[in-house]
């Protein structure tokens, strides 16, 4: 078939200009961030100093991966209207977290979700559930944007994989490092600002072909592929897959640690409820593009072009790129894509760093007594386990099919983490043992569930059929995990659980005393 | 007297409470209607997905689209209601419990 054209896959001298610019601006961010990083207050919260629109913006950035981007493009341009249904998928967490979770998290938390809790439960118990959970999320988030990360970086400029990934590592540990969260939300607010535009100018140059006018760009992609291209095809086979995925996306995103991070940031919880505003409509924004990007690499690339570059699709909307622009949009696409897989893996760092530092070190190994010093250094020490964790999982997953690593995390911060939450702001009956148990439920169902999947047991391990029906167990997780936390809760009662759930509701609308 | 008037106060932040509870619960119940409604009918109800509201713009692609815009319409309701409702009375509350 059609061989990929000149300039996917070799370094390109724009390219590798556009990427050095980004690094060098990044790094020369970074180094002022790291001269007002002097407390754990900075490195963790950035010092409370970011406004709504600054949040809004990072928030935006810490959500929308390369993945979202090269990936749904890539699926409409082959599958077409099948590809959408994840645009809308990945976006209908958003209102969640702003109608359950923002603010009351801003009021009562200090570093880390895990700080709500520690309001009302035993120190100890809780903090190691939360943190074990958060580790377990940012983990598998981490490989899977370190195995696409360097799959991705070798497709685009040439570079090999091994390479790919020690450069990502080295430079996220540099932002996250010596800047903390202030360089990191920088970092966040560049790289959704080079995405949105980059998405936006591709999706204006192909519309412009088109008369401005979606619906004729649409009606060309079926006079050329059939009508079958604008309806539901065979994706959704199984609504309760579907389902269960949908469940796992909507209540996931209240519950990912580097995003529930992104509230302490602000100086109140009106600014957090903002920020929420601002990021759901600018991640509706860049989900909307990719209809434009997806139908426009079907007509204008093809999809056996498409599919000709990369056989997963990855390359569609840098190949529209080239097309539209020649090498220079290409190399600012990739230097784009790039950007995108940094900020994203900065911001997981930063979050399991501050539950390895914040919560298991200084609350449970020192009792929550360590000075400023100490627990700045511990921080930083978290931060450089955490990268080279991350480097070693991207080198050792080299090959692997990864994508279903994604789709776990949000399984796992749907089924613990969020079900934790939700029941310790709204439930005042809940113990500590009952968000323990649940938190404890979530993680572990969740991992085995996904173990005996047909993900793992008939895609991975190529084995006839799996014990288990569902490709994502949120379905089954979420409501497990539910009704364990009310269960274990109900049968032991927690003496004075309900004036501290009482105490709590208070702060939760008031906030901190300092605030 | 004071006594009286933190009472009153007391009473006063249990409903917020229970207000903003009461909408934050309404309007993430929407989001689910809204988004399972889509995916229900892109499994269940295929054909009607496929009836063409102009040249290229079938239903489908249009009820994706109003998922996205939906899901933003439903947050800029909270936020405005947490603006114009839910602040004010927080904010006379802080004074009256102080």
């Amino acid at each position: 078939m059609t061989p990929p054209p000149a300039g996917i896959g070799e370094p390109s001298a724009i390219a590798i200009a556009f990427f050095f610019v980004f690094i060098a601006i990044t790094l020369g961010i970074t180094y002022w961030a790291a001269r007002r990083t002097r407390t754990a207050e900075h490195f963790y919260t950035a010092g409370r100093s970011i406004t709504a629109g600054q949040n809004g913006f990072a928030l935006a950035g810490d959500y929308m991966s390369a993945a979202s981007f090269l990936g749904i493009a890539g699926l409409v341009s082959t599958s077409g209207f099948d590809g959408l249904i994840y645009s809308t998928g990945w976006l209908v967490g958003w209102p969640v977290v702003l109608f359950l979770i923002a603010e009351p998290l801003r009021n009562l938390g200090r570093y880390t979700f895990s700080d709500v809790l520690a309001v009302r439960f035993r120190q100890t118990p809780i903090r190691i559930a939360a943190a074990v959970a958060t580790l377990a999320t940012v983990v598998f988030y981490l490989i899977a944007q370190m195995v696409g990360a360097g799959g991705l970086i070798k497709l685009m400029f040439g570079l090999g994989y091994e390479q790919a990934i020690v450069i990502v590592g080295l430079v996220m540990i540099a932002y996250v490092l010596f800047g903390g969260m202030i360089a990191t939300t920088w970092v966040q607010i560049v790289k959704a600002i080079l995405l949105l535009g980059g998405a936006t100018a591709l999706a204006v140059l192909v519309l412009a072909r088109f008369e401005m006018n979606p619906a004729r760009l649409f009606a060309t992609a079926a006079e050329r592929y059939g009508e079958r291209v604008l309806v539901p095809g065979g994706l959704v086979a199984k609504p309760l897959d579907a389902i269960s995925l949908g469940l796992a996306l909507m209540f996931g995103t209240a519950g990912l640690p580097h995003i529930l991070m992104r509230f302490y940031t602000v100086p109140d919880a009106r600014a957090a409820r903002t920020s929420v505003f601002y990021a759901t409509g600018l991640i509706g924004f860049f989900y909307l593009m990719t209809f434009i990007l997806g139908f426009g690499a079907m007509v204008l690339v093809g999809p056996d072009a498409v599919k000709a570059a990369d056989a997963g699709g990855n390359m569609a909307a840098p190949l529209l790129a080239l097309l539209l622009g020649g090498t220079p949009l290409l190399g600012f696409i990739a230097a784009v894509a790039f950007a995108t897989i940094l900020a994203v893996v900065a911001g997981l760092t930063l979050s399991g760093a501050a539950a390895l530092s914040h919560d298991l070190w200084v609350n449970v190994v020192r009792g929550g007594h360590a000075d400023s010093r100490e627990q700045l250094v511990v921080a930083r020490v978290a931060t450089v386990v955490l990268g080279i964790v991350a480097v070693a999982l991207g080198i050792a997953f080299k090959g692997q099919n990864v994508a279903f690593m994604v789709s776990l995390a949000f399984a796992i911060a749907a089924s613990s983490n969020f079900p934790a939450l939700v029941l310790s702001i709204f439930w005042p009956r809940c113990t500590t043992a009952g968000a323990v148990a649940s938190m404890a439920v979530g993680t572990v169902t969740t991992l085995v569930l996904i173990a005996l999947s047909p993900t793992v047991q008939v895609d991975l391990l190529k084995q006839p059929s799996a014990w288990f029906a569902l490709k994502n167990p949120a379905l089954v997780t979420i409501p497990l995990s539910f009704a364990v936390g009310i269960l274990v809760s109900l049968v032991r009662p927690e003496a004075g659980g309900l004036a501290r759930h009482a105490a709590l509701a208070r702060q939760a609308h008031f906030g901190h005393a300092d605030d | 007297m004071t006594d009286l008037v933190e009472a009153a106060a007391e009473a006063r932040l249990e409903a917020l409470a229970r207000a903003r509870t009461r909408i934050g619960l309404t309007l993430t119940a929407a989001v689910v209607v809204v988004y399972f409604g889509f995916i229900g009918a892109v499994a269940f109800a295929r054909p009607v997905l496929g009836v063409m509201l102009a040249p290229g713009l079938s239903l489908g692609i249009a009820l994706g689209a109003g998922v996205i815009v939906a899901a933003w319409l439903l947050t800029f309701v909270y936020v405005r209601w947490a603006n114009r409702h839910y602040d004010p009375a927080l904010r006379a509350l802080r004074e009256d419990l102080r």
